[in-house]
């Protein structure tokens, strides 16, 4: 008999767990987070498709049991459009880190992003490149380690929700992995949204990032997230100084505007019937 | 009456998938949790309020909520 909930053994697939991010790695927490809302929503397994690139979040579409595509470093989001415009009925859903994101596969962020294309796009950012040992990251905080970088970086982090919005992404939103109940209603939200959803989930990574950092263990991190994050709505409100060390969490975009795979559509039932009508 | 319903929840963990991180121990509201050997024990199932929110914050979905089965 297979180990596991009942959500485990309706969306996982158990025979391939346990999984094998190291304790403590919020990663697990986000990935039962888009299948808890998968299942709020009460979407049909046949039709959706988790598309992943390269990287410890890419793991993820290896234990959950729907349609699942394990692509190349950085493309996970170029596959998806390809899935998405063959089978437009598929809901798709991208989890990708913080480094496949938006270093390797930066130009297929912002372009999927400028195209409003309805992907739904979970960014597990750990602020680190695990996998491969602890590199820096394009998401690793300013002047913080990383094996590439032993006396702290000197480059800028992007602010990913910043860069999804700039892009042209119509839902835009960031949660943690402690915030976890939270995050399930933005991934729910994303999904909803006919449109480019980007939800950027903080992921605590003990093994490297917090170790590197030292910023502790699996709780401390978790902690770190409960006691840092301040939600926009609230800060909006609150003085400069009582902000300095927190970083910002809620939905920052949340717009209607043209879907690409409608108006390709458009385009090509408005060509066949301008065809049609001259035959 | 809504207490009757939870406590027919049971309070199941999976010790082969536990990684020992600690965070559902961390996190429990009535503390009822602790790691022994480096995988989680429930040390009282009577003083559990079946939150869930052990489940929703163990990253190795080895701890969860279960109706149960012989009711």
């Amino acid at each position: 008999m297979s180990l596991g909930s009942p959500i485990v053994k309706e969306y996982f697939r158990s025979d391939r767990l346990p999984h094998i991010w190291c304790p403590g790695c919020g990663h697990g927490v986000i990935m039962r987070g888009v299948v808890m809302a998968i299942d709020n929503l009460k979407l049909d397994k046949k039709k959706v498709c988790v598309v992943s690139g390269i990287g410890c979040s890419s793991r993820a579409s290896g234990y959950m049991d729907f349609n699942t595509l394990h692509t190349t470093h950085g493309r996970a989001l170029a596959f998806a459009t390809g899935v998405k415009l063959a089978n437009p009925e598929l809901e798709v859903i991208v989890v990708t880190g913080d480094g496949d994101c938006t270093a390797i596969g930066g130009n297929h962020f912002i372009h999927a992003a400028r195209r409003n294309i309805d992907i739904t796009t979970i960014i597990f950012n750990n602020k680190i490149y695990g996998m491969t040992g602890g590199q820096y990251s394009p998401a690793t905080p300013l002047h913080e380690v990383g094996t590439t970088a032993p006396y702290g970086t000197v480059d800028p982090d992007f602010d990913i929700c910043k860069l999804a919005v700039g892009a042209g992404s119509s839902y835009v939103a960031r949660s943690t992995a402690y915030h976890a109940n939270q995050l399930i209603k933005y991934i729910q939200k994303g999904i909803e949204n006919k449109g480019f959803s980007v939800i950027e989930a903080i992921s605590g990574c003990p093994t490297y990032y917090g170790r590197k950092n030292k910023k502790g263990d699996a709780v401390d991190l978790m902690n770190y997230y409960k006691d840092n994050a301040l939600d926009i709505k609230a800060a909006e409100k609150l003085p400069e100084d009582k902000k300095v060390g927190k970083f910002l969490t809620g939905e920052f975009h949340h717009e209607a505007k043209p879907e690409y795979v409608s108006e390709y559509m458009k385009i090509v039932e408005k060509v066949q019937k301008e065809r049609s009508e001259n035959e | 009456m809504e207490q009757e319903q939870k406590k027919k929840k049971n309070l199941k963990t999976i010790r082969e998938w536990c990684k020992g991180c600690g965070i559902c121990v961390a996190f429990c509201p009535v503390k009822v949790l602790e790691l022994e050997n480096e995988k989680v024990k429930v040390l009282d199932y009577d003083k559990c309020t079946r939150c869930g929110l052990c489940e929703l914050r163990c990253p190795d979905l080895a701890i969860y909520l279960e109706e149960d089965q012989n009711e």
